[in-house]
């Protein structure tokens, strides 16, 4: 069989006639826009106030889509060098992409600056647009000119809902993010397990499009109805299992000034989001009129509902440790380095952490306790009915639900944002020159860390997934009421009376803390080690059967 | 079940007396059915459940779904037209039923196979052995929910596939082993790489133990799960490691040697009390985690009559003579050779002409799932699909 290459996959699909009817009408289209962007500008150099905005705004979006219309008839007419170039430069675009995104999001941040500034200055009450035009240009307000489209752009931004709209479309857009880049990832890394490759082929590069093209195939498959569902719940369930896993990230803190909404009462609004992902299951279930269905449905109900005790009672140590529901300062507890995160503060926070992931694997219904998906049973239990976009939403509402929690598990316990320097090394560089400052906010970014914390737990519930066998329920049973249960108030006990008893600083704390720190610290760097000599005897443990090439190839 | 049917609803029982009994509290058990289109019942095979919530009161298989008229065919075919459809029987050993159609054929018509075929035919049965345990091993994981055991599973099948590609061209259905011997020579080279496989084999056993075997999880899932004593699984007609996990040692290649069986030193494992040479401590002797693990040792058994098949491998004929019209002689012939799933048998009939008057096949898997429901009875929904996987029935064999 010949090689896929690269000109296999840069090879136009479409014949010559089509491509060149394409360029064709994108042309024209792409003059006609840029046309009436030409049209409109007289018309907003005639106008002011709202005409004036209105024209402006219609200039730049004829403006924008023309010139993405000749871009597009560009693109077609040299497909094959595009394409090429696209290829080379994938890792450079990905990462401009990336940076684009940071600076996307630090954006909001600058204008609510500015926002704040010229309220503070006026006396109270709404700032008229006005008033914003006057601020900006330092003086008269024409009602024309970028300082007044300055004003229009700014003025929402006084309201507290705008901004929230602002959280929610960001949130939104991460966790879409998020549950694409996890489902890639997870396909990988199960390849890998399995001693096979992944997805290799889509986009080129370790396929890392996968995830969008499954996006798109799933959105145009047919919308099937099963005899005798219940058409209201069976349209509502998608939407009732993934809108709960999205409102989580509202109340996550990617750094301390980073969060949607800082809750006073975080916590328990994350405990309470995913405990409401089980009623997307059981409707779901119910409503598929199929007893297989049911019984997953049923199945999961009892697990996570048994999970959600030992689950609150390990909340609890880390809310008492700190003494607050709020995430922000939870996480700012933990600044100070690697020995001052929860998990290393005394041997109950650590077993509080331990079953804390334990019981949000369960939460997610992942493997070893991914009974109500179970295939091998079930077919795919609660979700055996559903294709299509609605099976989609399940399953993003499932990925994003599982970085949340493995984000929680950092938040919580493993150093929220905070780098495992201690803030005091790098400080000198916050102040020298461009590259200090920016290897500095590389090394200690609380975005990033948080990010990069969270896909690691991630990557620890997919280890688990790809080498254990699951559980029977009676088994998940007696797992959360007869082993974690115990476990968890043990440890709520025992960190009670060591709050109570030890001052924090005293040699007992100290040593604790010390060892549980050398512990996590050798665990980290044990996982290191594992990889790289896996990665450098990677050839020798395979064996000498997989050098052979396969006959004929 | 029949005269609780109510209001039309033949899937919904109401057990007035339990009703009575439990103040008011209205149970019902539900019919479900569980295949034949399913991803953990090893083929077509059609499993009624009658259940209680998670719990399995009855369980009955319905068969029937991959019959294909074999029996029939045999009677108006040649025995080596009929070879190909023996390979369709258990298609995950075929060599074994092209091995034992042929031995019964040969031994109604007295026939002599040369040393080089008798070997030839050891070492691909065996091989196919092993090629068959690594697929029950494989899905067995994959029904416990353990993925990545089913892909390294078919890693090693793959290497196995490759040489019996090499020697006959097909990976599945090879029709390879036909009367007289084999169809054709083993390729240059084969028993190099035989043996560059079986060094890369060997290891790996002990790896999978350490992946699946002794995974605790694991273990609880299948330990005491199923027993079978050892008097049911002889009174019910099991063969083959579901016999030999009950700790019946008994397997036809030692105790009724045919062909060159008796020429090879290997072991017999049978079912381990819990505790003793590595079985975890909830073993019991009979249940599925030994039917299960009576097949890992058998794969290592297999390798080592493998090497000895190496060492002794003859040269010369590969095949008898076999004359082109071949009349059968009006007498009957009943040989039973030991398959990969238990004793597969076939019944000869001649009558004087070209074709048999009766075949008939003694498929293993159809004696070992009887017993299903039997032992599925108050067990987990999740215990059935561990039964059916340790019994590892395949449907070829079952419905012919």
């Amino acid at each position: 069989m010949r090689k896929f290459t690269a000109d296999d996959a840069l090879r136009p699909r479409f014949s010559a006639a089509d491509q060149a009817r394409a360029v064709r009408g994108f042309v024209t289209a792409g003059l006609v826009l840029l046309a009436a962007a030409v049209g409109l500008g007289l018309v907003a150099g005639a106008t002011q106030g709202v005409g004036y905005a209105a024209a402006v705004g219609g200039l730049v979006l004829a403006g924008l889509t023309g010139a993405c219309c000749l871009l597009a008839a560009l693109v077609i007419r040299f497909a094959a060098l595009v394409g090429r170039v696209l290829l080379t430069l994938a890792l450079p675009i990905f990462l401009a992409g990336v940076v684009g995104l940071v600076i996307l999001a630090w954006i909001p941040a600058l204008l609510y600056e500015r926002v704040d500034g010229i309220k503070a200055a006026q006396a109270g009450g709404v700032v008229r647009v006005a008033q914003f035009e006057a601020a900006l240009a330092g003086g008269a307000a024409a009602g024309r000119g970028p300082a007044y489209l300055a004003a229009l752009v700014l003025w929402p931004l006084q309201f507290q809902l705008a901004r929230d709209v602002l959280a929610v479309v960001g949130v939104v857009g991460f966790v879409s993010l998020v549950a694409m880049f996890g489902i890639w990832w997870e396909r990988k890394v199960a390849g890998r397990i399995q001693s096979r490759l992944g997805p290799m082929r889509v986009g080129g590069w370790h396929g890392w499009a996968q995830s969008l093209a499954d996006g798109l195939k799933l959105l145009q498959k047919e919308d099937i109805f099963i005899a005798g569902a219940d058409r209201a719940l069976f349209r509502l369930a998608p939407y009732v299992a993934f809108i709960p896993a999205v409102c989580l990230f509202i109340a996550l803190p990617f750094s301390a000034a980073w969060v949607a909404r800082d809750l006073e009462v975080g916590l328990i609004f994350i405990f309470a989001m995913l405990g409401v992902g089980v009623l997307g299951v059981l409707l779901a279930g119910w409503a598929s009129n199929n007893k297989w269905s049911m019984l997953g449905a049923m199945r999961e109900a009892c697990q996570m509902i048994s999970y959600e005790i030992p689950l609150g009672f390990s909340l609890l140590v880390p809310i008492m440790t700190v003494g607050t529901l709020r995430l922000t300062a939870i996480g700012e507890a933990q600044s100070g380095g690697f020995h001052t995160w929860l998990a290393f503060a005394n041997p109950f926070t650590f077993t509080a952490a331990v079953v804390f992931f334990v019981a949000t694997l369960a939460s997610c219904k992942r493997a070893p306790f991914d009974l109500p998906e179970a295939e091998s049973e079930l077919v795919a239990g609660y979700l055996t009915e559903y294709s299509g976009f609605r099976w989609a939403l399940f399953f993003f509402a499932e990925y994003a639900e599982m970085f949340a929690v493995a984000a929680l598990a950092a938040v919580l316990f493993f150093g929220a944002w905070h780098s495992p320097l201690p803030a005091h090394w790098g400080a000198a560089w916050a102040d020298g020159p461009l590259w200090q400052r920016a290897a500095h906010g590389l090394l200690y970014s609380g975005p990033l860390w948080f990010v990069l914390k969270g896909f690691f737990f991630f990557f620890v519930q997919l280890w688990l997934r790809w080498t254990l066998p699951r559980i029977r329920l009676d088994q998940v049973m007696y797992a959360c009421v007869q082993v974690l249960l115990p476990l968890t108030m043990l440890a709520l006990l025992g960190n009670t009376f060591w709050l109570w008893l030890v001052r924090p600083g005293s040699w007992p704390a100290v040593a604790v803390n010390l060892a549980l720190t050398a512990l996590g610290g050798l665990a980290v760097l044990g996982m290191v080690a594992i990889v790289l000599y896996g990665y450098l005897n990677r050839r020798r443990l395979v064996g000498p059967m997989a050098v052979d090439p396969l006959p004929g190839g | 079940m029949e005269e609780k049917v109510l209001q039309g609803r033949p899937d919904i029982l109401v057990d007035a007396d339990r009703d009575r009994a439990g103040g008011g509290l209205r149970t019902e058990e539900m019919l479900v059915n569980m295949g034949p289109q399913h991803p953990s019942t090893h083929g077509v095979l059609r499993l009624m459940l009658r259940i209680d919530g998670e719990l399995v009161l009855e369980c009955t298989p319905h068969i029937g779904y991959l019959h294909r008229c074999a029996e029939k065919i045999g009677e108006n075919v040649t025995p080596v037209q009929f070879i190909p459809i023996t390979d369709r029987l258990d298609y995950l050993a075929a060599m074994i039923n092209n091995h034992g159609y042929s031995l019964a054929v040969e031994k109604l018509l007295g026939m002599e196979v040369p040393e080089r075929g008798r070997y030839i035919r050891v070492i691909m049965s065996e091989l196919n052995r092993i090629a068959s345990h690594l697929v029950s091993f494989g899905a067995y994981g994959l029904d416990m929910g353990a993925f990545t055991p089913f892909v390294y599973a078919f890693r090693e099948r793959e290497y196995i596939l490759d040489l019996f590609e090499q020697v006959c061209g097909a990976r599945l259905t090879y029709s390879y082993l036909s009367l007289g011997g084999a169809t054709q020579d083993l390729p240059e080279g084969f028993p190099e790489r035989l043996a560059q496989f079986l060094d890369y084999f060997e290891p790996k056993i002990a790896e999978y133990n350490q992946l699946l075997s002794y995974n605790q999880i694991f273990v609880k899932r299948t330990a005491g799960v199923g027993v079978i004593s050892a008097a049911d699984a002889i009174a019910w007609g099991l063969t083959g490691p579901c016999l030999r996990g009950s700790g019946v040692k008994w397997d036809l290649r030692k105790c009724v040697p045919y062909d060159i069986y008796d020429r090879f030193d290997f072991d017999i494992p049978v079912g381990l009390p819990g505790g003793v040479d590595g079985a975890p401590p909830e073993v019991v002797v009979g249940d599925s985690w030994n039917r299960y693990y009576v097949r890992m040792l058998e794969m290592q058994q297999s390798a080592r009559i493998l090497r000895q098949c190496l060492q002794q491998l003859p040269s010369g004929d590969y095949r008898a003579k076999v004359p082109r019209v071949l009349k059968l002689p009006a007498r009957e012939v009943y040989l039973e050779v030991e398959g990969a799933r238990g004793q597969l048998g076939y019944l000869v009939v001649g009558d004087g002409k070209p074709v048999p008057r009766r075949v008939k096949i003694r498929g293993p898997s159809f004696c070992n799932l009887s017993i299903a429901s039997h032992i599925c009875r108050n067990v987990l929904v999740a215990d059935v699909a561990a039964i059916i996987g340790s019994i590892d029935v395949v449907m070829g064999e079952v419905d012919r």
